[in-house]
């Protein structure tokens, strides 16, 4: 529906706030966002100076933990704030901003939208009223036009409207790389070519040297595959070339070591490419080489079962036309 | 800035499905479909089936025609189906229906001369939590049915996130793969083809426009002069069509000649390796 497919620049403004956010920005502290039971154990944690990031549920959304699953956060410059992740649904967002609120008076100045998987989007709805810069890949429009009311159904049929929020789209875009600069710390950007989705966004701090891959990094969670596989296995590699020690990946602990979490990642990507391969070269159909294609990795991933026959389903498409 | 596509028709080729996303959603709790009763399924099967052969009695099977499809599909938009057909000198004809996709009919296989239909595969689209029929006609002109139950959703509707324009890249691009053959058996060949076949469901949010349906509507393989097959397909086939056949070969090329409904045709010829022992 049009009117939720809230483009900052023109109908944000003309957007009626709700009730929540009546109340909310009253300070009401009853109503103050909650993400439910399972907000209880979410906490911000500061992995650098100025960097706050919150671990993301190792699950997939429900009503209860309103589809935060993935790793948000922010970083306080001298001038904003940004936003690194917005979170996965409007309550999500909700929760981020009010945890933003309580350590710095700030305002939030860009908000990441580090790709277009839902986990990492449905968050931007929560920020709109701070008409922050909202930052995406180049792709990431025509990937939201496609997907974004389609995923926002989904989200609505699970967590209901008013704590799913709108699609929200970016307003600057990055074609290679950008730069962003909040006074005392710069942030750079590089848009990826496919490889976990087309519409993959990473981002380093000069502050403090930390790599923002978003979910270009999996660690313990199953990655998934929707871009493209040698694409994805490419973009690792270059990821690896930016030289940063520590990294916060999309999901997974707040911040790992680089090389070692990459290592991880290639290995199961290798594993799904190379046993996708040898399956279509000994002519196993998709249905057969859905349940053995990268077997060996299963005890290293959280969620193997219900991710990897979907990723070799769509690694099988892509590598039956070598 | 890439603010606004103006009318750009944007790609929604398929191949999103239930969980395909990293932080996906569970399948909603009552998917469209999921809480019909068999009644209401029975009722449902009795209207296509009507619609497609008319009065002509179906009689069930347990031995003429097999569906295997997963109970859950791991992606509603390429749900991998056998179909089992033991007794294939028998078999003339196969039709595959989707009771609860928009449109049900989702392909028809006439066999040929050329044909062994002992075994055949296809990847459809499924968009609801559906029962699904073969419907195979024997040599004598009787029909026979088979069903199974398959869990999905969205398969017809899921946008892929390519453009158009890459969506169709190379499309009418075919190859055939071939097992290997030996002598006085039939041969399993796998032919794949290169297009979108938009659904026509699929919708652009900002232009607010459907990408027109465009699906390969008739495919004939042939040996010769001998057919092994023509199929009558629609949108309910998924893109970039694969589809693993036998046929009984006789030394030469097999012909491939695909159409679609917006007027596209495409020939492609491949040959099968000779016979080893």
């Amino acid at each position: 529906m049009t009117a939720f497919a809230v483009h900052p620049r023109t109908s944000a403004a003309g957007r009626a706030p709700s009730r929540r956010h009546a109340l909310f920005a009253g300070l009401c502290l009853c109503c103050l966002p909650t993400l439910g039971r399972a907000a209880e154990s979410f906490a911000m944690e500061e992995v650098g100076p100025g960097i706050f990031v919150r671990k993301g549920l190792i699950a997939d959304a429900t009503p209860e933990n309103a589809d935060a699953i993935a790793n948000i956060g922010f970083v306080i410059g001298r001038t904003g704030v940004l936003v690194t992740e917005s979170g996965g649904s409007l309550a999500d967002g909700q929760w981020l901003r009010a945890e933003i609120a309580k350590r710095t008076a700030k305002p939030v100045t860009h908000v990441v939208l580090t790709h277009v998987h839902p986990d990492h989007v449905f968050g931007a709805g929560a920020f709109v009223q701070d008409k922050p810069v909202f930052i995406g890949h180049a792709k990431l429009t025509e990937a939201l036009s496609a997907r974004g009311e389609f995923y926002r159904k989904r989200l609505v049929d699970l967590l209901g409207e008013e704590r799913t929020g709108p699609v929200v789209y970016p307003t600057m875009t990055v074609t290679d790389t950008a730069e962003i600069d909040l006074g005392d710390r710069r942030l750079t950007f590089t848009a990826h070519g496919p490889a976990h989705t087309t519409s993959d966004l990473s981002m380093i701090d000069s502050g403090t040297g930390l790599l923002f891959p978003a979910d270009l990094l999996f660690v313990n969670r199953i990655p998934s595959l929707d871009g493209s596989l040698k694409g994805w296995i490419r973009e690792a590699e270059r990821l690896k070339a930016l030289g940063a020690a520590r990294a916060v990946p999309g999901h997974g602990p707040v911040t790992v070591d680089l090389a070692p979490a990459l290592a991880d990642l290639a290995g199961y990507l290798t594993a799904l490419r190379d046993g996708t391969r040898a399956a279509i070269a000994k002519d196993v159909p998709i249905e057969k080489a859905v349940d053995s294609v990268a077997k060996a990795q299963r005890d290293k991933w959280a969620l193997f079962d219900t991710y990897n026959g979907r990723n070799v389903t769509v690694a099988y498409q892509e590598l039956e036309w070598e | 800035m890439t603010h606004r596509i103006g009318n750009t028709v944007i790609a929604l080729g398929v191949a999103l499905a239930t969980t395909a996303l990293s932080g996906p959603f569970a399948p909603p709790a009552r998917a469209a479909g999921a809480s019909d009763t068999d009644q209401e399924r029975a009722a449902r099967w009795q209207e296509i089936a009507k619609s497609i052969f008319g009065d002509r009695q179906i009689a069930p099977t347990e031995t003429l025609v097999k569906i295997d499809a997963p109970v859950r599909a791991l992606d509603a938009a390429l749900v991998p189906i056998t179909l089992t057909m033991p007794d294939s000198a028998q078999i003339k004809a196969v039709s595959l229906i989707i009771d609860d996709n928009p449109a049900p009919y989702a392909a028809k296989f006439e066999f040929g001369p050329a044909a062994d239909p002992a075994e055949l595969k296809l990847r459809v689209r499924v968009n609801n939590y559906t029962d699904m029929h073969a419907v195979v006609e024997t040599q004598d002109g009787k029909l026979y049915e088979a069903k199974q139950f398959v869990k999905a959703s969205g398969g017809c509707s899921a946008p892929m996130g390519m453009s158009d324009e890459e969506a169709m890249k190379g499309m009418g691009d075919m190859r055939m793969k071939f097992a290997d053959a030996q002598p006085g058996k039939p041969v399993e060949a796998t032919l794949m083809v290169r297009h979108p076949n938009f659904s026509g469901m699929q919708m652009n949010q900002v232009t607010r426009e459907f990408t027109p349906a465009r699906y390969i509507d008739k495919l004939t393989v042939s040996a010769g002069d001998r057919t092994v097959f023509t199929m009558t397909g629609d949108i309910s086939i998924a893109s970039n069509p694969v589809i693993n056949f036998a046929f009984k070969p006789d030394g030469k090329p097999l012909q491939v000649a695909a159409s679609d409904n917006a007027g596209g045709r495409w020939q492609h010829s491949f040959t099968p390796p000779s016979p080893t022992n």
